[in-house]
């Protein structure tokens, strides 16, 4: 068979040379998202960020203080060169708060993108899919880039989708509970669907699970307590790097389906050979 | 249900506790052998059953284990960080007469009355904000005349202009009332009930309001409807059985969780380390017994805020870090005017951990946890821009 298929082969490096992830018409070479909260010091932060080679960084508007952005320990380690540095609203428990939060970030000085967290119940932090509709439009209206952080709920990601989302985000699993793409199936119909760029957050918290949702064909994943728990943040930053792109390597090179038993080549068919 | 309800107009949760008499709880710890202790290591989410089992003797011998689980769930869930609060009293005046308390009006305190006019209030909030403190927690005694709700409004709308989170730790308020402060941009209410035990809080409580435990007990459920978004609770440790009063603690917490479902809700585990000479500490609570405590709680409620005061001994408090807590105050005073003002007035309790704010957020990065002054922003409130989303300032 192999010797029929006279496809010539592709360098590796060349397909994810020529791939770049492109969200809102701004194009990015790393398909790594990482987010920057609860890091045991500044050090940590910046060596796992390092290592991540992420171009797109989330920060907590609740937890940094803008005010003083020399001295406070996040943003202190950003690189606005480097990281596009995209605020999150986290803590929001309306659609009223997340607008107000976002336009407080965008008066501060930081480009108007905005990862829409509406987060109302503090204990799983799962996000409300009625306000974060609400909020996404009106901030769409007022000029934001918005990646809002969704129930992997593929009609939800389709509204949003419509209301003009630059991507949809949808959750593999609770917040920082490390358990990997346990919404399989419904980030499988999101990812068919979508027109806009799909990044699997929250949950991943091997870079197994990150390799995993790549394969499955999102667009990108964002991580953050399994980096910021790992007894070495920075180590930990790479393995997450280099499963993201080897999941992407994966889907790009068009993966085997899966199967329950093993298959002889064409056990009805073969007699018309 | 629906009868005990009725009984109870102030506080949903005492139809809980009502379930719960303490020979109930005291038997069921009694109860729990070594067996079960193991199984409520293992549970991913634990039984009121695994609850007790921890609380009970038989757990002692598996203290290191519990304190690695509560270490791994509190970094899971919060982070290597430590959230950092710092007090301020704006009145020693107290009308209550708590056995336990200096501050109450029988206490033989001879100490200086003093409640803070709104200038000195702004004089203590300035001081404080040069420290770096974000998280203000507000504290008055329980004297409603000297220290009325207009009077909580106008601190925390001077305190909001310095901090980004302020809280309030005062007598037990109405509903309504809680919602005018969290209109103000109030974020979170501390309100310990001392005691779940009706017969003791009867015994210590010897004047005032604060008699009333089903008002106090239902004062979380209020704030919570009135939309603060961190109910903080807790046992005075040392009124009653520590181990009985933590299960009902648990018990408090869970159903707020539920209630107010919006709510981060945390506990704080205040020990009575001295009291007045007509208070004997009946019930005195050791080193090893608050750690058994704060790691029970912790692996019942992995998601809760755990706070810790400057009541315990820097030392002690540097070692419970890694152990599940998640805020601590720091450089505190408990006199009104104790920071600009520095007056020497009538102190709630005596501070055991006297290190400057810098030295404990230093003690934290020494533990190997990022000490965190900010987690809160003035943005989420209305009150900061009216609705109309402009920022109040750049400073």
């Amino acid at each position: 068979m192999s010797e029929q298929m006279q496809i010539p082969p592709t360098h590796p490096e060349d397909l994810l040379a020529d791939d770049p992830l492109v969200i809102a018409g701004r194009a990015f070479r790393s398909r790594f998202m990482v987010g920057t909260g609860k890091f045991p010091s500044a050090e940590a932060l910046r060596v796992a960020l390092e290592a991540s080679g992420a171009e797109i960084v989330t920060v907590a508007l609740r937890r940094v203080d803008l005010t003083k952005p020399q001295t406070d320990s996040i943003m202190s380690v950003l690189d606005p060169k480097r990281h596009l540095i995209l605020p999150n609203t986290s803590g929001a428990r309306t659609a009223q708060e997340a607008v107000r939060l976002a336009r407080m970030a965008r008066a501060m000085g930081l480009e108007p993108w905005v990862k829409l967290e509406l987060t109302p119940e503090p204990r799983y932090l799962l996000p409300d899919p009625v306000e974060t509709l609400k909020a996404a439009e009106m901030l769409i209206q007022e000029g934001f880039v918005v990646l809002p952080y969704i129930q992997a709920d593929p009609i939800l990601a389709k509204r949003l989708e419509e209301l003009g989302t630059a991507t949809v985000m949808p959750l593999g699993a609770p917040i920082g509970s490390n358990r990997g793409v346990r919404t399989r199936d419904m980030i499988r119909i999101i990812i068919e669907q979508a027109k806009v760029p799909v990044v699997v957050d929250a949950g991943l918290g091997a870079p197994s699970h990150a390799a995993e949702a790549m394969e499955m064909g999102a667009d990108a994943v964002l991580v953050n307590t399994a980096l910021a728990d790992a007894a070495d943040p920075g180590g930990m930053a790479r393995a997450f790097a280099l499963a993201v792109e080897a999941g992407r390597l994966a889907y790009l090179a068009g993966l085997g389906p899966v199967r329950e038993t093993a298959e002889a080549s064409s056990p009805l068919t073969g007699f018309l050979e | 249900m629906e009868a005990a309800r009725v009984q109870h107009k102030d506080s949903g949760f005492a139809a809980v506790l009502d379930l719960w008499p303490k020979e109930r709880v005291k038997r069921l710890i009694a109860a729990a052998g070594p067996e079960d202790v193991v199984r409520a290591l293992s549970r991913e989410q634990l039984t009121v059953q695994d609850l007790a089992a921890l609380l009970s003797p038989q757990a002692v011998p598996h203290l290191e284990e519990m304190a690695r689980l509560a270490h791994r769930l509190t970094r899971r869930h919060f982070g290597r960080i430590i959230g950092l609060y710092v007090p301020l009293y704006l009145s020693n005046v107290c009308t209550s007469d708590c056995t336990y308390c200096f501050y109450a009006v029988h206490s033989g305190s001879r100490g200086a009355r003093r409640t803070l006019t709104l200038e000195e209030i702004r004089a203590e909030c300035q001081a404080l904000a040069r420290y770096g403190f974000q998280n203000v927690l507000l504290l008055t005694g329980d004297a409603p005349k000297t220290t009325p709700l207009d009077y909580l409004a106008q601190a925390v709308a001077i305190a909001r202009e310095y901090f980004a989170s302020v809280s309030i730790e005062v007598y037990a308020l109405e509903e309504e009332d809680y919602r005018r402060l969290v209109d103000l941009g109030l974020e979170g209410v501390t309100l310990y009930m001392e005691t779940y035990d009706r017969e003791t809080y009867a015994q210590v409580h010897l004047k005032g309001k604060k008699r009333d435990f089903d008002y106090r007990l239902g004062a979380m459920e209020r704030a919570g409807r009135a939309g603060a978004r961190r109910l903080s609770i807790g046992a005075l440790l040392g009124l009653f059985d520590w181990r009985v009063d933590g299960f009902w603690t648990a018990l408090h917490a869970r159903y707020l969780q539920k209630e107010c479902w919006q709510s981060a809700v945390a506990v704080s585990f205040p020990r009575l380390r001295q009291a007045p000479p007509r208070h004997p500490i009946r019930f005195p609570v050791g080193d090893r017994d608050l750690v058994q405590l704060m790691l029970a709680l912790r692996l019942f409620l992995p998601e809760a805020g755990f706070n810790l005061s400057t009541r315990e001994r820097a030392a002690f408090r540097d070692r419970l870090i890694p152990l599940g807590v998640t805020m601590m105050s720091a450089g505190s005073s408990t006199r009104p005017g104790g920071y600009a003002l520095g007056e020497e007035t009538l102190a709630q309790f005596e501070i055991e951990d006297r290190r400057t704010p810098e030295e404990v957020a230093e003690a934290i990065r020494r533990a190997g946890y990022d000490p965190v002054w900010k987690d809160f922003d003035r943005a989420f409130c209305e009150a900061s821009d009216g609705g109309a989303g402009k920022v109040i300032s750049k400073q």
